[in-house]
């Protein structure tokens, strides 16, 4: 069986994996993600959610069932996994931005050495990112010189700078002092009315209300139910969901 | 509704106490306590008894005549004329006596050019050129042979000339090793993983002098006949691959205190593992270890004195060449000693202090 359609960007079948012989991580994973979709990932701790968004761009590789990222199936196949990495830009929980390189140089990074892109056009493209996120006023400084808002929506523009096709959020608001979440949030609401295709593990229910098309309750490795936001929260069919909605809506 | 507050915040004040200048830092680091205090005059005193001794030794009383019978007259301190004397064996070694502006001159080219290469404003790609000239004239000069030069063979080298360019080539040369080895240790790959290990268990666990004997004494014997390598370049390459063992070990511990996040932003960006490790995880990596392979330099330095062993006077070695054979000047060994310990001093002091500054450049994109 295979669910692969040119309306389908991401395809998970069957997937399993295990961090060495006996924590088996993800189980039975079957998703499909639509072009221009946008997901929002929950669960408690342990569930597996980062797990599942690396394995899109390899930063895991899963040891059993098929995994298709925009038509190419990821394998050990190292041109594959370079090609889908073109493709699909993440931002993480610690932002992860290179401490050594000015802001400038952390988004021109990648589309000079992998893109081969001249140096000039790559800093305009850069520029236009900057902007778009509202920090270009700050494209000499280096990331420490920031605060955890303007580094993780630098971060943002450093994973658009490829144009990716798929952006993939790993907890983007979960370091974040409570006054900076805003500003990280707004930026990826503007970015999920352009139309890419989003998968984003994130607590933050006011995001998954506001923009998403479907939210995915994971638990134990899991994906134990999926819906819409308005009825995975007003509604949820298990008791696993009702428990964990219980707990972090409750107050 | 009540009226909202104006929150209004209160204008900052220096500290209640000093904590800058002189009479705070003595009283907080000298005389912070009594048990300090008393540490501090035991060693004050001790001080005010000693230095004064050393200074009518090395000054006061001192001679800088360059004659045997006046230093060993009564009431004579420290006998400097054994410098005066014997400076050019000391600094040159065996090399020929009326030859020795050679090597002045090629250490002079090999100093200045390392002092250049220190500079940020020099790091240009033209240096790399200027480093190949300046090794090419070094050893036209030293060895000569051509442009009417005579040859001088290279078991004729010695001093000052020989512990520079030793130093600095096992230095550039062992590098790059290091880099290779240390993420060599850290691959995926069992081979390479495992050749790296025990390239560095194995050097690790024998003395450098242990390799200088093999790489001069027993290395040869294994050769085919007829074919000779020269024994200093067998004694650079022993130097070289020895500490780069060590620095491989300084460069790894670096790797391995790198945050994890980087190597995945990076390949989730697209790059390649070697785009990776030069671009993203070396610069930094490099950077948190500066003090420790500063360590190794100055460490490697001074261990070029055990070339010794193999018979090549460097510094150290051409001290006792010096004095040992001249019956005259023996006794004052002690201002000998204390001669070259100024010179490798003034080395590695001006290293030690251009690793600070190295640290600070690099900390720059940290400074909030």
């Amino acid at each position: 069986m295979t669910t692969e359609t040119p309306d389908n960007i991401i395809v998970f079948d069957k997937l399993n994996k295990w961090y060495g012989n006996s924590f088996h991580v993800l189980r039975d994973i079957n998703l499909q993600v639509k072009r221009g979709e946008r997901i929002v990932i929950c669960g408690p701790s342990g569930s597996g959610k980062s797990t599942l968004i690396r394995c899109i761009n390899r930063l895991e590789e899963h040891q059993e069932g098929h995994l298709w990222v925009d038509g190419t199936e990821l394998t050990d196949d190292v041109k594959a996994i370079d090609k889908i990495r073109k493709e699909v830009g993440m931002v993480f929980q610690q932002f992860n931005l290179f401490p050594h390189l000015t802001v400038l140089e952390n988004l021109t990074l990648s589309p000079m050495y992998v893109g081969k892109m001249p140096k000039k056009e790559a800093e305009e493209k850069a520029m236009a990112q900057l902007k778009r996120v509202r920090i270009a006023e700050q494209a000499g400084k280096y990331p420490l010189q920031l605060s955890g808002g303007q580094q993780q929506r630098v971060a943002i523009a450093r994973a658009l700078c490829l144009t990716p096709k798929i952006m993939l959020f790993d907890e983007p608001t979960s370091a974040l002092d409570p006054e900076m979440i805003k500003e990280v949030l707004d930026v990826m609401v503007e970015m999920a009315n352009q139309g890419i295709t989003m998968l984003c593990v994130t607590h933050e229910m006011g995001f998954a209300k506001a923009v998403a098309d479907r939210v995915i309750f994971m638990d134990q490795g899991q994906i134990v139910e999926q819906n819409n936001p308005h009825d995975f929260f007003n509604n949820p069919q298990t008791d696993r969901s009702k428990d964990f909605l219980s707990k972090i809506l409750g107050h | 509704m009540a009226e909202t507050i104006i929150f209004q915040s209160l204008p900052s004040r220096p500290a209640p106490v000093n904590t800058e200048g002189l009479v705070p830092w003595v009283k907080s680091n000298l005389f912070a306590n009594w048990q300090s205090s008393i540490v501090t005059i035991i060693v004050g005193a001790l001080l005010l008894y000693y230095v004064p001794q050393f200074i009518n030794w090395a000054v006061i009383t001192a001679t800088t005549v360059a004659n045997a019978d006046a230093c060993r007259a009564e009431g004579v301190g420290a006998c400097w004329g054994v410098i005066r004397e014997k400076y050019r064996l000391i600094i040159f070694g065996r090399y020929p006596f009326e030859e020795q502006w050679r090597p002045l001159i090629a250490t002079l080219l090999m100093v200045g050019l390392l002092v250049m290469s220190c500079t940020r404003m020099f790091w240009k790609k033209w240096l790399v050129v200027a480093w190949v000239i300046v090794l090419v004239a070094f050893f036209i000069l030293m060895y000569g042979g051509v442009m009417g030069l005579s040859t001088v063979p290279t078991d004729r080298w010695g001093g000052l000339p020989l512990t520079i360019m030793l130093a600095t080539l096992s230095i550039v040369l062992c590098f790059p090793i290091a880099i290779c080895v240390a993420l060599g240790r850290r691959s995926r790959l069992p081979a390479i993983k495992t050749f790296c290990t025990i390239y560095v268990e194995l050097i690790r666990g024998v003395p450098l002098i242990s390799v200088l004997f093999m790489a001069s004494f027993m290395f040869p014997l294994f050769m085919p006949q007829g074919v000779t390598i020269d024994v200093l370049i067998r004694v650079l390459v022993g130097v070289t691959l020895f500490a780069a063992a060590y620095m491989a070990e300084v460069i790894r511990g670096g790797l391995q205190a790198m945050p994890k996040g980087q190597a995945e932003a990076a390949a989730s960006l697209g790059l390649s593992y070697w785009q990776t490790q030069f671009k993203i995880i070396l610069p930094q990596a490099l950077a948190m270890v500066v003090p420790g392979i500063m360590n190794n330099f100055i460490g490697l330095f001074k261990d070029t004195s055990l070339v010794y062993i193999v018979s090549l006077y460097e510094l150290t070695g051409a001290l006792g060449l010096a004095l040992n054979s001249d019956a005259d000047w023996r006794p004052y060994k002690l201002e000998g000693y204390l001669f070259i310990v100024a010179i490798y001093f003034a080395f590695c002091f001006a290293m030690s202090r251009y690793s600070l500054w190295i640290e600070k450049q690099l900390n720059k994109s940290k400074l909030r």
